[in-house]
């Protein structure tokens, strides 16, 4: 069977000063279309080293990248990702930051009016349409991510990549956010990447928690599938045995089975 | 009360409302003392700002008074061929700006004539530099390759004193206005190129992997990304070398004569009156704060943070 994004082999050795880095090896994963996908582990395992490879910001040293049975060559359009400092352009409105990655994919075929609905169609999705004309600087955290949000999926991409999107959140924004997430996906069924490292967002998001061992030369260590049942609801999923237990399964592979040294 | 004449509709009225006369209280209440302007909400506030403007404008108001006392003594204490002071020098002036823009011929022309030419020539050069500049800072901060072949180049050129470019100016242009804006324009296109290029590679890596991601053209990049994250650096660079400009225009402008600031100086030295000399060192500050100011305005309006 044919899986919309496969992973093969994947290596990432970097050259720095000290000689070379090995970041990443022997990294296997499918991932099918639809599937909502969690990249868990202590900082530096090189989870964000395996986004950056997926969105082709950098290039895997050895190993095969397939999107769609496509090999993944540079960056492009049809990986929307999602950064962790938002990464608005300041001097665009929401509507323009949006209206910019609208135009680079859909400009070709589409006349002015239809872009217009489309930017404003992403902005409604994350429920922005209030803030469209105002300036990055003039809105919360929360609503600037939004706005990262509705500009990766205004694309319309193959796969959603999300590098901690809620990492620089306080924790109501991020839960009311991850909430709006998985609505979401439910609505547009996006094949989603997302790099972590909070436990719970993994296991309340993913369908698959992708838990990576330590770096230096990291890989796959073990890979968890969340059968729970959506729509997921937070309230009642904190009373759910099930939820605890696979929630324990995370917590005790990060905590006993790839103990961070203290640096 | 005061007496009551009566008329029929008043009579009508008194006995169809027989108990709506009024009654004039013994005491009147006394009306409540309204509260002076300064014990309100807005006097406070009126007050209060009062107070912070008078304390912000007070150290630099007692300095320019101190200034003017210690020009002053200076003055007085050289006795008859001293300096003028200020009282001699404000009539001057006054005398001067009631007729700024006479025309006698081509070494006698009223203040504004000067003061014109000096901005014509520094305006001039200075654009001449930000339309050479400007691109060359873009593309040194673009490509590492040129950025390598021009900073020897660069770095030899721009402790060159202003006026050592002049004669060069004097031969290839053959004429002295030329030569003066080649000054100029030499003068201040290095901090426009230096700060440009500066900030082009300090576009934040973020907005560069967004206009990766995205996958623009090199024109999207520059017109959405490069140009806007650059122009806070571009303005700086362009306060600078209008500072620059400014500053080097007077020197220029003594040794090619004609018409300007620093013509009239040198002018006004060879007819030894002092007192133009000193009001026009006051017109090069002021025409040069204004300048500053305006830009300064101006960069504010670019500053998104």
């Amino acid at each position: 069977m044919h899986s919309y994004l496969q992973i093969e082999n994947a290596e990432m050795v970097f050259n720095t000063k000290k000689g070379k880095f090995t970041a990443l090896r022997d990294i296997n994963l499918n991932v099918q279309k639809g599937e909502f996908i969690a990249l868990i582990g202590h900082s530096g395992c090189g989870k964000s080293t395996l986004l950056n490879l997926v969105a082709g910001l950098t290039d895997a040293t050895n190993g095969v990248l397939l999107l769609n049975n496509h090999e993944i060559k540079g960056p492009g359009p049809d990986r929307g990702m999602v950064f962790q400092q938002h990464s608005l352009l300041p001097w665009l409105t929401c509507f323009g930051n949006v209206h910019l990655a609208v135009e680079r994919v859909f400009g070709a075929k589409e006349s002015k009016k239809e872009l217009k609905a489309r930017t404003e169609a992403a902005l409604e999705l994350v429920h922005l349409s209030h803030a469209m004309h105002k300036l990055p600087g003039e809105i919360s955290g929360g609503m600037k991510q939004r706005v990262g949000i509705a500009r990766a999926l205004a694309m319309e991409p193959k796969v959603l990549l999300m590098d901690e999107p809620f990492g620089a959140l306080d924790a109501l924004t991020r839960a009311s956010l991850q909430d709006e997430l998985m609505r979401i996906v439910s609505e547009t069924g996006a094949t989603t990447l997302m790099v972590t490292h909070d436990v719970d967002e993994a296991v309340l998001l993913s369908d698959r928690i992708v838990m990576m061992t330590n770096g230096p030369a990291a890989t796959i260590g073990e890979i968890l599938s969340v059968d729970l049942e959506r729509p997921r609801d937070r309230l009642a999923l904190a009373e759910n045995a099930h939820y605890h237990h696979l929630r324990g399964k995370v917590l005790e592979f990060l905590y006993q089975k790839q103990v961070k040294k203290a640096a | 009360m005061s007496a009551v004449t009566f008329n029929e509709s008043s009579l009508d009225q008194v006995m169809n409302q027989p108990n709506s006369v009024k009654i004039e209280p013994a005491e009147a209440p006394r009306k409540p003392r309204p509260t002076p302007f300064f014990e309100t909400e807005r006097g406070k506030a009126t007050l209060d700002w009062l107070g912070g403007a008078l304390r912000s404008a007070l150290p630099p108001v007692i300095g320019i008074a101190l200034f003017i006392l210690l020009w002053q003594i200076v003055s007085s204490s050289g006795g008859e061929s001293g300096l003028p002071g200020p009282a001699k020098t404000w009539e001057s002036a006054k005398e001067l700006f009631a007729d700024p823009f006479y025309d006698n011929g081509p070494n006698d022309k009223g203040i504004g004539w000067n003061i014109l030419a000096s901005l014509y020539r520094v305006g001039a050069g200075f654009g001449l530099a930000a339309m050479v500049g400007i691109p060359l800072g873009f593309m040194i901060g673009r490509f590492q390759f040129l950025s390598g072949m021009v900073a020897p180049i660069i770095s030899l050129l721009r402790p060159v004193s202003p006026l050592a470019w002049l004669p060069i100016g004097l031969y290839v242009f053959k004429e002295t206005d030329p030569a003066s804006i080649w000054v100029i324009f030499i003068s201040s296109i290095w901090p426009i190129i230096l700060n440009t290029a500066a900030g082009v590679s300090q576009v934040p890596q973020d907005y560069l992997n967004v206009a990766r991601v995205l996958n623009l053209s090199e024109w999207k990049i520059f017109t959405k990304i490069l140009f806007p994250a650059v122009l806070p650096h571009l303005m700086t660079g362009i306060r600078l070398s209008m500072g620059v400009a400014w500053l080097v225009i007077v020197a220029a402008e003594m040794l090619t004569g004609g018409t300007g600031l620093g013509f009239w100086v040198w002018d006004e030295w060879n007819n030894l009156n002092v007192e133009h000399i000193l009001i026009a060192i006051f017109i090069v500050g002021i025409v040069g704060l204004i300048l500053e100011q305006a830009l300064v305005l101006i960069a504010k309006r670019f500053n998104y943070e």
